[in-house]
């Protein structure tokens, strides 16, 4: 029985369960999956933005820088710049503007540096053979990669082309990336972001911000280049970085964007946190509300399968009991009928004593005595089943005149020994004047034997049983009250006691039915039983039964 | 003698024999009848006071007698006699106009007076003109 309600309870806890936890899954799941694939989406297109923008910016740079020194070879001719004040007056005046110029020279197509202005004596060096010097003289404008040079200083070269006629010359400018790296640095995100530039080679041009100086190699990979922005994830000694690379336009040059994307994705991350927390929580109070109702159903289920089970015991019993009343019924018939041939024989022969003659004879006291015997013996027969009878009789209701005193005291007969056995004193007290009453009597001796033995059961050992009759001729009605000196009746349970199924012995002793069909024994016979405390401990049970005589 | 005529009907002879036996011996002119059908014709042709009836016996039943007797000899006073405690057939009998109604066994001495009784009854009513 305790196996089918926990496999029962199991049963409905994992169907609840899965039909409550699974929708909860699939939708947190699925919305924690669609906010991280937007927040991602997001976050990469800000990277792309930063990058692009600072993109625009240095291109912006070097085509000034490019224009500047266009500029000032176009408007000046080789002999004007040649003599050596002329170029210290221009370099003094675009130092004004910018401060990312470190010098100024003039190279002629030989590569004889004839002019120059600047803190270093590098007048008359010749750059024949130089790399930029030939990559100027084919391409007319040369940027190129940083170098340390001489200065041990980063620094990188911008070099323009001029033909004057015939002939043609450079002009060439040292720009310091100091000034420089801090452009490419305000792409820089965060506690974790960097941004540097390499050349072709993977060099870095601007110092790196963990991961090496100038002119090291980058621990980013080495791209060809590319049109436009792409974005990558890459595994870096770091760790996992977000990489946005773009090419500049003007020189071979590849921008590089990292970003973390820990630091980037904290959002995210604390999103998951939340969400996590809330699916726990609402995990914990799905499987809680579970419990609880399934438990609540199962107890509901436990108590309607007790009450079904007592009703079914009560009426199998009333059902054998109908079925033992009319055996016992057909059983009295048939033996009174035998019994009353032999009481009218014994009756015969006890009147044929009577006569003279057979009085004489020296045998006619053993006869007497024998019929006497006979006829005491039938009586004691006669009791038996009418006693049966009136057992069949229990079943139907019946109207009969009873004598309340008298039907006590056979009760109290029952339980004279089980009271003794447990040392409780019983003490009747009657009243003389009470009337017969028109009632069962059966139902109702069944009902003060009922409330005697809750009496007694209460009591327990060593205590007392007051019963009293009384009669009220105000309300037409016999009383009679059955108090003890058990621990009387706790007044919560006090309304209920009454009602079917309600029980205090333990699961299995009682049905819960007794006081409930006294009840309505009572209910049906006109009268009414009560239930109280005594003041001085104890309960009091009081049972009134009309008199129902002609005259009410 | 009493003078008063008693009519005994049972199944069972020998109860209803030894009754008959002991009510003469009481000075009561009694006759008997061992079914419904034999007391009828006992009816039809000797007068009867009083009627000791069994309830339960095979063919006409005591209440069919009962009844029969009512509607032809509404005189008689019916004493009903029944093996069985039904409350029903008592009240039904006492219902169709019997006297009263006795459980066997049942001992002489408390049968004697209901007997007396019933005649009593039955002069009371002659007394009083017819019904």
């Amino acid at each position: 029985m305790d196996k089918d309600y926990s496999l029962l309870r199991l049963k409905l806890i994992a169907v609840t369960l899965g039909f409550s936890l699974i929708p909860l899954f699939l939708v947190g799941t699925s919305l924690y999956v669609q906010f991280d694939r937007a927040y991602s989406a997001r976050v990469k297109e800000t990277l792309r933005t930063v990058a692009e923008d600072r993109r625009h910016a240095l291109d912006l740079f070097f085509d000034e820088r490019i224009s500047q020194l266009t500029t000032l070879a176009y408007t000046h001719t080789l002999d004007e710049l040649v003599r050596s004040s002329v170029l210290q007056d221009l370099f003094e005046l675009i130092q004004r503007r910018s401060k990312y110029y470190v010098d100024l020279g003039v190279i002629d197509q030989n590569g004889d540096h004839l002019a120059y202005a600047g803190p270093y004596p590098l007048l008359g060096v010749n750059y024949r053979e130089a790399p930029w010097f030939q990559s100027v003289m084919q391409r007319g404008v040369h940027i190129s990669d940083v170098f340390l040079g001489v200065r041990k200083v980063p620094h990188f070269v911008i070099a323009v082309l001029r033909w004057e006629g015939a002939r043609c010359w450079v002009l060439r400018a040292t720009i310091n990336t100091d000034l420089f790296e801090s452009m490419v640095r305000a792409a820089q995100v965060g506690k974790g972001g960097e941004a540097y530039l390499v050349n072709e080679k993977n060099i870095l041009q601007t110092a790196s911000r963990f991961h090496g100086q100038v002119l090291t190699e980058a621990p980013t990979p080495n791209l060809a280049r590319f049109r436009g922005t792409r974005l990558l994830d890459e595994e870096l000694p770091r760790g996992r970085m977000l990489m946005a690379a773009t090419w500049l336009r003007n020189v071979p040059w590849m921008l590089v964007v990292l970003e973390d994307p820990r630091e980037e994705l904290l959002p995210i991350l604390e999103t998951r946190s939340l969400a996590l927390g809330l699916m726990v929580l609402s995990i914990c109070a799905v499987v809680g509300g579970t419990v609880f109702v399934v438990r609540l159903v199962i107890a509901q289920l436990v108590e309607s399968d007790r009450q079904k089970a007592a009703l079914d015991a009560n009426l199998l019993q009333t059902s054998k009991m109908a079925a033992l009343g009319r055996l016992a019924a057909g059983i009295a018939h048939e033996i009174n009928n035998p019994l009353a041939v032999i009481q009218e024989k014994a009756g015969w022969i006890h009147d044929l004593l009577e006569e003279e003659d057979v009085q004489a004879s020296e045998n006619f006291r053993e006869f007497a005595e024998a019929v006497g015997k006979i006829e005491q013996h039938v009586d004691r027969a006669r009791k038996v089943t009418h006693r049966l009878l009136g057992f069949a009789r229990r079943m139907e209701p019946v109207r009969q005149p009873v004598d309340v005193n008298r039907l006590v005291e056979e009760t109290l007969q029952f339980l004279e020994n089980e009271a003794l056995h447990r040392n409780i004193r019983i003490h009747v007290e009657r009243d003389p004047s009470a009337p017969e009453v028109v009632s069962d009597g059966a139902q109702l001796q069944q009902v003060l034997l009922n409330i005697l033995n809750n009496a007694i059961d209460a009591v327990g050992r060593d205590g007392q049983v007051w019963v009293t009759t009384q009669f009220d001729p105000a309300a037409r009605e016999v009383r009679v009250q059955v108090a003890d000196s058990g621990p009387g009746i706790p007044s919560e349970i006090l309304g209920k006691i009454f009602d079917p199924f309600f029980t205090t012995k333990k699961l299995g002793s009682g049905t819960g039915l007794g006081l409930s069909i006294c009840h309505s024994i009572l209910t049906n016979l006109g009268g009414r039983i009560e239930a109280a405390n005594r003041a001085e401990g104890g309960a009091v049970f009081t049972v009134s039964v009309p008199v129902n005589d002609l005259r009410a | 003698m009493r003078p008063y005529r008693v009519l005994v009907v049972d199944d069972e002879p020998d109860f209803l024999e030894t009754l008959v036996r002991r009510l003469e011996r009481r000075e009561i002119p009694a006759r008997g009848a061992a079914s419904g059908k034999e007391a009828l014709a006992v009816l039809e042709t000797e007068p009867c006071d009083v009627m000791i009836l069994d309830v339960k016996m095979p063919g006409m039943d005591g209440l069919e007698v009962l009844r029969v007797v009512k509607t032809r000899w509404p005189a008689v006073e019916v004493i009903l006699l029944t093996g069985h405690a039904s409350v029903e057939s008592g009240i039904q009998g006492m219902e169709l106009g019997a006297f009263d109604y006795v459980m066997k066994p049942c001992k002489l001495a408390d049968l004697i007076p209901k007997v007396e009784q019933a005649y009593e009854r039955k002069l009371l009513r002659e007394r009083a003109g017819p019904p």
